[in-house]
């Protein structure tokens, strides 16, 4: 017994943890991304696969080369890095040039997130910022759909997929629409009920809005995301547009419409609830959420394209720091709201 | 299930209990180490002055230091026997502090000394505060405040609530619960002298949800004369903080800076009462506690009654701690203190000893990742502070603005920021470092 003690450790408290921590937080959003990304597979088939293949590697290989330049551990094992390539990768249509998935998937991870100090400095969402880059450099190949469910999805790839670099993309024949781009220059709405389950065009990944939900939930029930940030969201599009609808149905897509269609749900439970750009008060968070879900609204109705989950976004990421300086928690006994007697 | 009906305050954490392996289990007299080292300082405010010296023979319960001032009380002999020497001890500050080394005596019968009773029914609250400075009493919770320091009223103050804190909300603790099952009859009349001593109309005993039993226990026995009645509040930590008992209890905040009295309440641990009830009446001290020993590394875990100045090389020998212990702390894991060195003493504060093998102690030991400003802190913190934004200040130094714009000075350190932090970032250290300077940027 004379040695007890004799390596004590001495550590100041608390001496014990919760257990959260950020890898295992990251690794369960790429755990309830991968629903998402098999049905993105299964409606587009192989392209899709090369996309999500290509987004998720370009951005791994440019932060562990950033890093490697800059001489820093690897950070590849807090998993953000393949969260950026997966969520990415599902923005972007399926039959996208493979040469552009790559491209665009060195910026967002350069540009987004290395460039600002890396995992937690980033004030946009990176995936975002790579597909922001993409559309002011491809407008026409990003939105360029190819159909979903196509005969024969798993045994070829479409054309577009192998374009060389700084070619002229040729699409298959058949090209769709999304339901957004219906409504915005046709006025033709779709299936409330088609849109929830995905048999519907797009990105590669917005399609399944139940998927992206059950996602969401797993992740809310695990305390991983702030349901404020998704709640806000839906709750300021359902109230915009429903006024809106409600005013001129026939100008005015319905609520129903505006939650499942194009990128809402994909973008409001997966990006705009990213912890690192987003504000850190539940107060906030619904603030946040509503000023993204009034922006949707907006650039979808007003603006010049059809979908506008992305800038909305992004412009929530840039007001989050101004949200974390005007919403405070009140200190507790700053303000004696109740005095005794 | 009525729980979500119990009170309780805003935020806070839910760490697992660990209770289950001592809360059943009844308070045990713990045998005398061979050299007892009693600390002149084990409570906050100035070192007791000793009145013994080198060479004499002390009966157990014997005084063998004086209060020096005010805000100081008194020691008492843990055990008959002789003073080795007065020296100094390394104690869990870190620091070495004077202390009484006692020997006890073998083949002593090892009676109590009994003093001058301080009679509950006639004293007055002069009386009743000079009693408890007298026997020694400090807060048992932990923070080893002299109690009698807290029931002198200042002129023009008053204590409308008594509250008696038996939420012991930190993990592995169950002392206070053993000793509300066990000393029911010293707490009610702890009590009445704590009543009396303050000026209080009545008392609530606050109770977590998780000791139902003891909280059934005092309602069962509460006498019909005894303005007192039991709160079982929700398992939440820290409950047991005063400022949260306050809020739970009587919906009234502590202003910043202030204390409980500010808003007409008082707190007392529920083993201190029961220290006050026990002694008194005999006009003793305290020269002994109770203690729950646990963790991962203990194999006879329990509630002991464990003399002060016990070191904690003969405790943990006794409780078949083995060689591979690597980590020791006195008081509950989200509070407590490491221990440097296994001849520190158990004080009159130590309201736990846990200890840690190799595999528990790694748990807590992870990488620190970056700030991913999850917000996590912010819903934890019960005193409803942005431990986010302070920890982006102490990057910058700039603690003045962290104490004048971020309320830096209202943390009290319960820890359940660094808990929830999935980055490992030492958030409380960081708070407490940055407090230190801005109380010595205040000083100079």
């Amino acid at each position: 017994m004379t040695d007890v003690g004799k390596t004590l450790e001495i550590r100041t408290s608390p001496h014990i943890l919760s257990g959260h921590s950020v890898d295992v937080i990251m690794f369960n959003v790429v755990l309830a991304l991968l629903p998402v990304t098999a049905f993105a597979v299964y409606a587009f088939g192989l392209s899709a696969l090369l996309v999500l293949g290509v987004a998720v590697a370009s951005c791994v290989v440019t932060e562990w080369g950033i890093g490697r330049l800059g001489g820093r551990a690897s950070t590849l094992r807090d998993w953000s890095v393949a969260i950026t390539g997966l969520l990415y990768g599902l923005t972007l249509p399926p039959g996208l040039p493979l040469w552009m998935v790559a491209v665009g998937g060195v910026v967002a991870v350069a540009l987004g997130k290395t460039l600002f100090g890396g995992l937690g400095f980033n004030v946009f969402n990176p995936a975002l910022v790579g597909r922001a880059f993409l559309q002011a450099a491809f407008p026409v190949a990003l939105t360029t759909w190819s159909p979903g469910f196509g005969a024969g999805r798993f045994s070829g790839l479409g054309s577009s997929t192998l374009t060389l670099p700084f070619s002229r993309p040729l699409y298959d024949a058949v090209t769709s629409a999304t339901p957004l781009a219906l409504w915005k220059f046709d006025r033709q709405a779709s299936e409330v009920g088609e849109l929830a389950l995905g048999f519907v065009g797009g990105s590669t990944g917005e399609t399944c809005a139940l998927l992206i939900l059950m996602g969401g939930a797993y992740l809310v029930g695990r305390n991983m995301m702030n349901w404020r940030i998704p709640a806000g969201i839906f709750a300021a599009v359902v109230v915009l547009s429903g006024a809106l609808h409600a005013l001129d149905p026939q100008t005015y897509a319905s609520p129903g419409f505006m939650l499942f269609s194009g990128g809402l749900m994909l973008g409001a439970v997966f990006m705009a609830s990213d912890m690192v750009g987003s504000p850190m008060t539940s107060a906030g968070c619904l603030a946040y959420g509503a000023l993204i879900g009034v922006l949707v609204v907006v650039i979808r109705t007003w603006g010049g394209m059809p979908e506008g989950v992305m800038y909305a976004i992004l412009l929530g990421n840039a007001v989050t720091p101004h949200i974390d300086r005007w919403i405070q928690p009140v200190p507790y006994g700053a303000s004696p709201r109740k005095e005794p007697r | 299930m009525r729980l979500l009906g119990l009170k309780t305050f805003r935020n806070g954490i839910h760490p697992p209990g660990s209770k289950d392996e001592t809360a059943g289990l009844p308070i045990r007299q713990f045998p005398f180490a061979p050299l007892l080292i009693v600390p002149l300082v084990q409570h906050l405010g100035k070192p007791s002055v000793p009145v013994v010296r080198e060479g004499q023979k002390v009966a157990r319960g014997e005084c063998l230091a004086r209060p020096d001032g005010f805000m100081s009380v008194a020691m008492h002999a843990p055990a008959s026997g002789t003073v080795r020497s007065i020296g100094l001890t390394p104690s869990i500050t870190g620091r070495m502090v004077p202390a009484v080394f006692l020997e006890p005596q073998p083949g002593s019968t090892q009676e109590v000394l009994e003093g001058t009773p301080c009679p509950v029914d006639t004293a007055g609250p002069a009386e009743i505060i000079e009693a408890i400075q007298a026997a020694g009493v400090v807060g048992l919770g932990g923070a080893a405040f002299p109690t009698h320091a807290k029931l002198r009223i200042p002129e023009g103050r008053s204590v409308d609530a008594l509250i008696i804190n038996g939420a012991e909300c930190e993990p592995y603790l169950t002392t206070d619960h053993r000793v509300m099952l066990e000393q029911r009859d010293d707490v009610f009349m702890g009590i009445r002298y704590l009543l009396r001593a303050c000026g209080a109309q009545r008392a609530v005993i606050a109770v977590e949800a998780n000791k139902l039993d003891a909280a059934e226990h005092l309602r069962a026995g509460l006498p019909d004369d005894l303005p007192a009645s039991v709160e079982v509040l929700q398992v939440k930590y820290p409950q047991g903080a005063e400022k949260m008992l306050v809020s739970a209890l009587l919906r009234r905040e502590v202003p910043s800076g202030g204390l409980p009295l500010d808003v007409h309440a008082l707190c007392v641990n529920v083993a201190t009462t029961a220290e006050i009830g026990r002694l008194l009446p005999h006009g003793r001290g305290i020269q002994e506690r109770v203690i729950t020993v646990s963790g991962p590394a203990v194999k006879h875990k329990g509630n002991y009654r464990i003399p002060i100045g016990t070191p904690l090389r003969f405790l943990l020998a006794e409780v078949g701690v083995e060689e591979d212990v690597a980590r020791v702390f006195l008081g509950g894991p989200m509070m407590g203190a490491a221990a440097s060195s296994l001849d520190i003493p158990i004080t009159k504060g130590t309201s736990g000893v846990v200890a840690f093998d190799a595999d528990g102690a790694e748990r807590t030991h992870r990488r620190v990742h970056p700030c991913i400003r999850c917000g996590y802190c912010v819903d934890a913190c019960p005193v409803l502070l942005n431990p986010c934004q302070l920890t982006a200040l102490t990057r910058g130094e700039e603690y003045g603005r962290m104490a004048d714009e971020f309320h830096l000075m209202d943390c009290f350190e319960c820890g359940s920021c660094s808990y929830v932090c999935p980055s490992h970032i030492p958030l409380v250290q960081q708070f407490r470092m940055a407090k230190a300077a801005v109380r010595k940027a205040g000083a100079a």
